[in-house]
C-alpha cells in the first residue's frame, strides 16, 4: 500500500479517523470497565470494614451515612450490626497533616467510642518509615498499640508531644498525621451521638459516653492550646 | 523463530536494552522502583503499551500522513494507556494505587514513542510487536532487578521475603537517593560486564 | 500563607527531580553545560506554568462537568502537545531574541514528563486555579534550580578522572543520588 501524502485533506481526515476509533475504543472500555472498578472499590471498602469491626450481619456499604467532623467536614460511617443492634462502627477518616500530603484511615470504634482496630487505606508515606504504621499502632510493644484505647480516657497524641502513644521511629510527622485522623474519626464519631440524642430527645445511649466524649474535648482543647498548636504556629512563623 | 525474530527480541533485552544501553524512560525507572513487585507491575504495565501501540501503528503507519505522524502516534499511545488505566483499576486496584502517578506518565515514556518512530513506523506488524516484546521485557527485568536491589538492601526482603533482618538494612536505598545511587552503579556493571567497556 | 508553603515545599522538600522523579529525561539530558541547563530551565518555567493554568481549566470547565474524567490523560496529553508547538510559533513571531534561547529546547518539552506530571499532580491535590499556578511555578524553579546544580557539578566532573564503566551516565547518577541525600536534608521544615 501506497503511503498517503501530507496534503491538508489527508492529514485531517486521517487525524480524524484516528482519534474517532481512539474515542470509540475509550467510551466502550469505559462502560465495560464501570461496574468492575465500582465492584472493586466497593469491595475494598467491605474488606476495610471487616478487618476493623468485630462482627457484623447487616451490610454496612449500604447502610453507610455522613457524620460531621469538628471542622466542619464529613466523613463516611459504616455501621455494623449484629441482629439489629450495633456492634461497632467503621469510619472512613483522613488528615491533611501527613508528610506526604492525604493519608485515608478506617477506623473502627466500638458503640461506646474506644478503638477496636483500624486499616490504613491510602496514604504516600515514605516507605520504610512512615509506611510502617498499618502495623505499627497494633504492635503490643511499650506503649505503641492504640487498639482498645478509648480516645476519652487517654491521650490521643505522641508521647513526644505528652501523649499516651509512642511515635513510630524517625517518623514522627507521620505518626502525628495518623493519630489526627484517628481523633477526628472519634471527635465526629461522639459528636453524631450527641445531635442524634438531642434529636430523639433522650433516647437509649449511655450517658457514659457523652460525659466521656465533653469531658475529651475539654481535655482536647486544653492539651492542644499547650501542646500542639504552639509548635505548629511557632513552625509557621519561621516560614 | 527465524534468526531475524530473535535478533529482534533480544535487541531490546540485552543490545540495546532501554534502562542499561538506551537510558530511556528514567522517571519510572528511578520512581516505581522502591520494591521489586512495583518495579516488575511498571515493567508489565509499560510492556503492554509498547506492544500493542506498536502493533497499531505498523499496522496503521501508511494511512497516517508524514506530517502528522508525531500527534496520530501519541492519541493512539494515549490510548492504551487510558485503556490500561481503566483496566488496571478494575482488576488489580491496589497495584494502580501504588504505582500512582506513572501509569498515565507512560504517555511520556521516551521509549514508547521512541520506539513508535524509530522502529514500528518502518517495519512491519510481526516484527513490531516483537520489538515492543523486547523492548518491554528488557525494560521489565531492568525494573524488577532495581527494584528487587532496593529492596535488598534497604530493608532485607526481596518480593516481601526476608533476606536478612530488617535493622540491618539502609534506608536511604528505599528512598529517592537510593534510585539514583543504585541505578548509577547497575549501568557501571553493564557497561564493565556486558558491554566490556 | 499556604502559597507560600506550596512555594517552598515544591522547591525544596519535594523538589520534582529529586524526590518526585519526574522530568528526569532532561534532567540528565541537558546538563552538561551551566548556559544550556538555563535555557532549559527557563522554558520549563514557562510551559509548565502555562499548560498547568489551561490544563485545570479543561479539567474544571469541561471534563468534570461532561464525566468525562477518563479521557484526562489523552486530553491533557494533547493539549500540552498543541500549547507547545503554539508557544513555538508565538514566540517566533513575537519575541525571535526569547525563541533563539529556548528554541531548541522546546520541542523536548512535550516528552518531559514534569509537564503531564505536575498537571495531573494538581487535580489530584485538588488545589484551586491560583494555588496549582503556584505550585507549577514553584516547581518550575526547583527543577531549574536542579539541574543548574547539576549542570554545576558536571562541568566539574569533566576534569576528574573516572573508571572507564562509570563515565557518563553512572556518574551523573550517583551525583543525583548524592544532590537528593542533601534534598533530603530538607524534609519536614514544612
Amino acid at each position: 500500500m501506497q503511503k498517503l501524502d501530507s496534503t491538508f485533506k489527508n492529514m485531517v481526515l486521517s487525524l480524524g479517523g484516528v482519534t474517532l476509533i481512539a474515542a470509540a475504543a475509550l467510551g466502550t472500555v469505559y462502560s465495560l470497565t464501570l461496574d468492575p472498578i465500582a465492584q472493586a472499590d466497593v469491595a475494598r471498602q467491605e474488606a476495610a470494614i471487616k478487618a476493623v469491626v468485630p462482627s457484623f450481619d447487616n451490610a454496612p456499604v449500604a447502610e453507610q451515612y455522613r457524620i460531621v467532623t469538628p471542622e466542619g467536614d464529613s466523613l463516611i460511617c459504616f455501621p455494623g450490626k449484629v441482629g439489629g443492634k450495633l456492634s461497632g462502627v467503621a469510619i472512613q477518616s483522613y488528615t491533611k497533616k501527613g508528610f506526604n500530603g492525604v493519608i485515608d484511615v478506617m477506623v473502627g470504634l466500638s458503640p461506646d467510642g474506644s478503638i477496636v482496630d483500624y486499616s490504613v487505606l491510602k496514604h504516600a508515606e515514605t516507605p520504610g518509615l512512615g509506611s510502617k504504621m498499618q502495623e505499627w499502632f497494633r504492635m503490643d510493644k511499650n506503649r505503641q498499640s492504640i487498639l482498645g484505647f478509648n480516645p476519652g480516657e487517654h491521650k490521643l497524641w505522641v508521647s513526644k508531644d505528652g501523649g499516651d502513644v509512642d511515635a513510630i521511629t524517625a517518623a514522627t510527622i507521620s505518626s502525628r498525621a495518623f493519630l489526627d485522623a484517628v481523633d477526628r474519626a472519634y471527635r465526629s464519631y461522639m459528636a453524631s451521638l450527641d445531635v442524634n440524642i438531642d434529636a430523639r430527645t433522650g433516647a437509649t445511649a449511655s450517658t457514659d459516653s457523652i460525659a466521656a466524649s465533653k469531658e475529651y474535648e475539654v481535655d482536647a482543647k486544653s492539651a492542644a492550646t499547650i501542646e500542639y498548636q504552639p509548635s505548629e504556629k511557632e513552625e509557621a512563623t519561621h516560614e | 523463530m527465524s534468526n531475524r525474530s530473535t535478533a529482534v527480541l533480544m535487541n531490546g533485552i540485552i543490545k540495546e536494552n532501554p534502562t542499561f544501553v538506551l537510558l530511556l524512560g528514567m522517571c519510572p525507572t528511578l520512581g516505581t522502583t522502591s520494591s521489586a513487585v512495583n518495579g516488575l507491575g511498571m515493567g508489565l504495565a509499560t510492556l503492554f503499551v509498547l506492544v500493542s501501540s506498536n502493533m497499531v501503528i505498523s499496522a496503521v503507519k501508511n494511512l497516517i500522513p508524514d506530517k502528522v505522524r508525531i500527534p496520530g502516534f501519541i492519541v493512539i499511545i494515549a490510548t492504551f494507556v487510558t485503556l490500561l488505566e481503566l483496566l488496571m483499576k478494575a482488576y488489580v486496584p491496589s497495584l494502580y494505587e501504588s504505582l500512582g502517578l506513572f501509569i498515565p506518565l507512560i504517555v511520556v515514556n521516551c521509549i514508547v514513542l521512541a520506539r513508535a518512530e524509530s522502529f514500528a513506523s518502518k517495519n512491519n506488524v510481526f516484527s513490531s510487536m516483537l520489538d515492543g516484546l523486547g523492548m518491554g521485557l528488557g525494560f521489565t527485568i531492568a525494573l524488577t532487578l532495581l527494584g528487587a536491589l532496593r529492596e535488598l538492601l534497604g530493608s532485607g526482603k526481596v518480593f516481601g521475603l526476608n533476606i536478612f533482618p530488617e535493622q540491618y538494612g539502609v534506608l536511604a536505598f528505599v528512598l529517592a537517593p537510593g534510585a539514583f545511587i543504585v541505578l548509577g552503579y547497575l549501568i557501571a556493571l553493564f557497561n564493565r560486564y556486558i558491554k566490556k567497556a | 500563607m499556604i502559597y507560600i508553603t506550596i512555594f517552598i515545599a515544591a522547591i525544596f522538600v519535594n523538589n520534582i527531580v529529586f524526590s518526585q522523579f519526574l522530568g528526569i529525561c532532561p534532567f540528565l539530558g541537558v546538563s552538561k553545560k551551566i548556559e544550556t541547563a538555563l535555557g532549559m530551565a527557563g522554558a520549563v518555567a514557562f510551559v509548565l506554568t502555562l499548560a498547568t493554568i489551561v490544563t485545570w481549566l479543561i479539567q474544571h470547565y469541561l471534563l468534570q462537568p461532561l464525566g468525562l474524567n477518563f479521557l484526562q490523560t489523552i486530553t491533557f496529553i494533547l493539549v500540552i502537545a498543541a500549547l507547545v508547538q503554539l508557544v513555538e510559533i508565538v514566540l517566533k513571531k513575537v519575541s525571535p531574541s526569547l525563541y533563539q534561547a529556548l528554541g531548541v529546547f522546546l520541542p523536548l518539552i512535550t516528552t518531559n514528563c514534569a509537564i503531564l506530571g505536575v498537571a495531573i499532580l494538581v487535580i489530584q491535590k485538588e488545589y484551586n486555579l491560583l494555588e496549582s499556578t503556584v505550585f507549577a511555578f514553584s516547581t518550575a524553579i526547583g527543577f531549574g534550580l536542579a539541574l543548574i546544580l547539576f549542570a554545576g557539578i558536571r562541568e566539574q566532573l569533566s576534569y576528574m578522572k573516572i573508571p572507564k564503566a562509570m563515565e557518563g551516565m553512572p556518574i551523573a547518577l550517583v551525583v543525583a543520588g548524592l544532590l537528593s541525600l542533601a534534598f533530603m536534608g530538607f524534609t519536614g521544615i514544612v
